[in-house]
């Protein structure tokens, strides 16, 4: 199910172009906030809470997932050098599952890791928000990247649909429509910190069964059409 | 000896038909694949290689499937027209990787560079390659696995002379080792200097299938129309029309030129200047009226 090869060329499609220098710039901007907010204000949970919820969960790590979701299948489509793994003896979903390995990992990576720093910095894991919003982070990742790579699998312009949902959809609905949250893949992962943390400082509107399952059925569910949609690719021709 | 059926294959995109019912055999040696720009050369080397699902029709190789059969890539090599290729990589990283996809080494990469004679340029990346390097680069990862059907869509496109000799050179070996290799190009002389065997696609429809030879013979055996300006018109007209290679001469007022037919390419071209000069008259406009490409074309599919 896993290529090592197919993984090769995605790692370094990814963090080989001008994508790494934007993987790179939001982490490090999370952490120059929370190291300028915990010199001015000193050490605060509310504050702390706020600033990863409502930076790290809420924008930094969708954005995160949608550089490297679109960014592991769809440039390739778009250049055709796709043609390269295509037309090789692998099973379509195979490639898509290795990819889908390889954007979680960049995602985590890029997204969790700079989450906790970010928490130990505000408040030093004061009520486990730094553990807790890590976990969100790093559940996020599994379903942000299957949800971008499936839109870079069928679409040409993923990466403008996969920031329209995550600052649109997630950040602006979520907060403005209360159905919306029920379909928010920050709201799931949400429900999950709100196991860890125990406290009240973070919570979420979903249940943490109802959030399981979506989490599962939205992974697998992308990453099965991403498969499918692979193996009807059609490669269009210059004329 | 791998043999490619195409078998009533259309394909239409929206309302349009971009290949119309072709049937055709490719079979072991060179084929060339001959069509003017946008006769659907491209489409039909796409649904060759599985990467595009006829709307109606067959294509199998040696009785499989080629559309959603992943298997048939074991024997399929394809050297696409799109440039994009993992410029970050270096050339052997690139040949390296496409030999490991078919569960090859770095063996077999190190081979098919040297048989591309790539190899001093393979640890540059492949962004710093020519045209030509490139070429040569994707023709090494579509043979790392000695595939015995090759499908290369325009493979001389922008490469200069002497890469293209070498190319030639190499596909002509690929097809003397009983592999069937088909290539789409739109320039005859190409397709002449290489192709054992070629199919003709105009308009989407298979024009003709053969032998070359006979194909140009029909090419070059039609009458060629020029257009012709002088200083004395009427004086030419009669002096041409007295020689055989001239099959019908009309005078245009409105164009204030000569219609001229010639049946004998190679005689009316020395013919016109020889008898300008012995009459006294100058030539103004010597213009051939048809040699567009895509005039020969569909002098072809009337033929």
């Amino acid at each position: 199910m896993y290529d090592p090869t197919v993984a090769r060329l995605t790692y370094r499609a990814l963090l080989g172009r001008r994508r790494a220098l934007i993987l790179g710039a939001l982490p490090l901007l999370l952490i120059a906030i929370s190291v300028a907010v915990r010199v001015l204000a000193g050490a605060d949970d509310q504050t702390a809470a706020d600033i990863l919820g409502g930076l790290a969960l809420a924008t930094m790590v969708p954005i995160i997932g949608v550089i490297a979701g679109t960014g592991a299948m769809g440039p390739e489509i778009d250049d055709g050098s796709v043609v390269y793994l295509l037309s090789k003896p692998i099973k379509r979903p195979t490639i898509i599952y290795t990819k889908l390995i390889v954007a979680i990992a960049v995602t985590m990576v890029f997204s969790a890791v700079p989450t906790l720093i970010a928490g130990f910095v505000l408040n030093g894991n004061g009520q486990q928000i730094a553990v807790a919003y890590t976990v969100a982070a790093l559940v996020a990742s599994i379903a942000y990247a299957a949800l971008f790579l499936l839109l870079g699998t069928v679409s040409r312009h993923a990466v403008v649909f996969g920031l329209v949902y995550a600052l649109v959809w997630e950040a602006l609905f979520g907060s403005l429509v209360p159905g919306a949250r029920t379909l928010s893949v920050q709201q799931w992962s949400l429900a999950v910190a709100q196991k860890v943390s125990g406290g009240d400082l973070v919570t979420s509107d979903v249940g943490l069964t109802t959030a399981t399952v979506l989490l599962v059925v939205v992974t697998v569910l992308a990453t099965w059409y991403a498969g499918q949609k692979l193996r009807t690719l059609t490669l269009a021709g210059e004329e | 000896m791998t043999t490619l059926s195409i078998d009533h294959v259309s394909r239409w995109f929206g309302n349009v038909v971009a290949v119309n019912d072709i049937t055709m055999t490719v079979g072991p040696g060179v084929t060339g694949l001959l069509g003017p720009n946008g006769a659907g050369k491209s489409t039909l080397i796409n649904m060759m290689g599985g990467f595009l699902a006829p709307s109606t029709g067959t294509v199998t190789l040696d009785g499989q499937t080629v559309w959603r059969n992943e298997k048939v890539y074991r024997q399929i090599g394809i050297v696409p027209e799109r440039e994009g290729m993992y410029d970050f990589l270096t050339g052997r990283e690139f040949v390296v990787a496409n030999a490991e996809l078919h569960g090859l080494g770095a063996k077999a990469a190190q081979q098919a560079l040297a048989t591309v004679e790539m190899e001093y340029a393979q640890d540059r990346k492949i962004a710093t390659y020519s045209k030509g390097m490139r070429q040569r680069v994707k023709m090494a990862s579509a043979l790392v696995h000695e595939p015995s059907l090759l499908l290369l869509d325009e493979p001389f496109n922008g490469m200069d002379p002497r890469q293209r000799m070498q190319l030639m050179d190499l596909l002509r070996r690929m097809g003397d080792e009983g592999r069937t290799v088909l290539f789409s190009s739109h320039i005859l002389e190409e397709v002449e200097q290489l192709a054992w065997h070629i199919e003709v696609v105009v308009a989407g429809r298979h024009a003709a299938s053969g032998d070359f030879r006979k194909i140009r013979r029909l090419m070059t055996d039609r009458p060629h129309r020029y257009l012709v300006r002088s200083s004395d018109d009427r004086a030419l007209a009669a002096a041409l029309i007295a020689d055989p290679s001239t099959s019908g001469i009309e005078v245009d007022h409105g164009e204030g030129a000569l219609r001229i037919q010639a049946v004998d390419f190679a005689r009316f071209t020395s013919l016109l200047p020889r008898v300008a000069k012995e009459h006294g008259i100058r030539l103004l406009t010597v213009s051939p009226s048809d040699e567009s490409l895509e005039s020969v074309f569909s002098y072809l599919v009337a033929a």
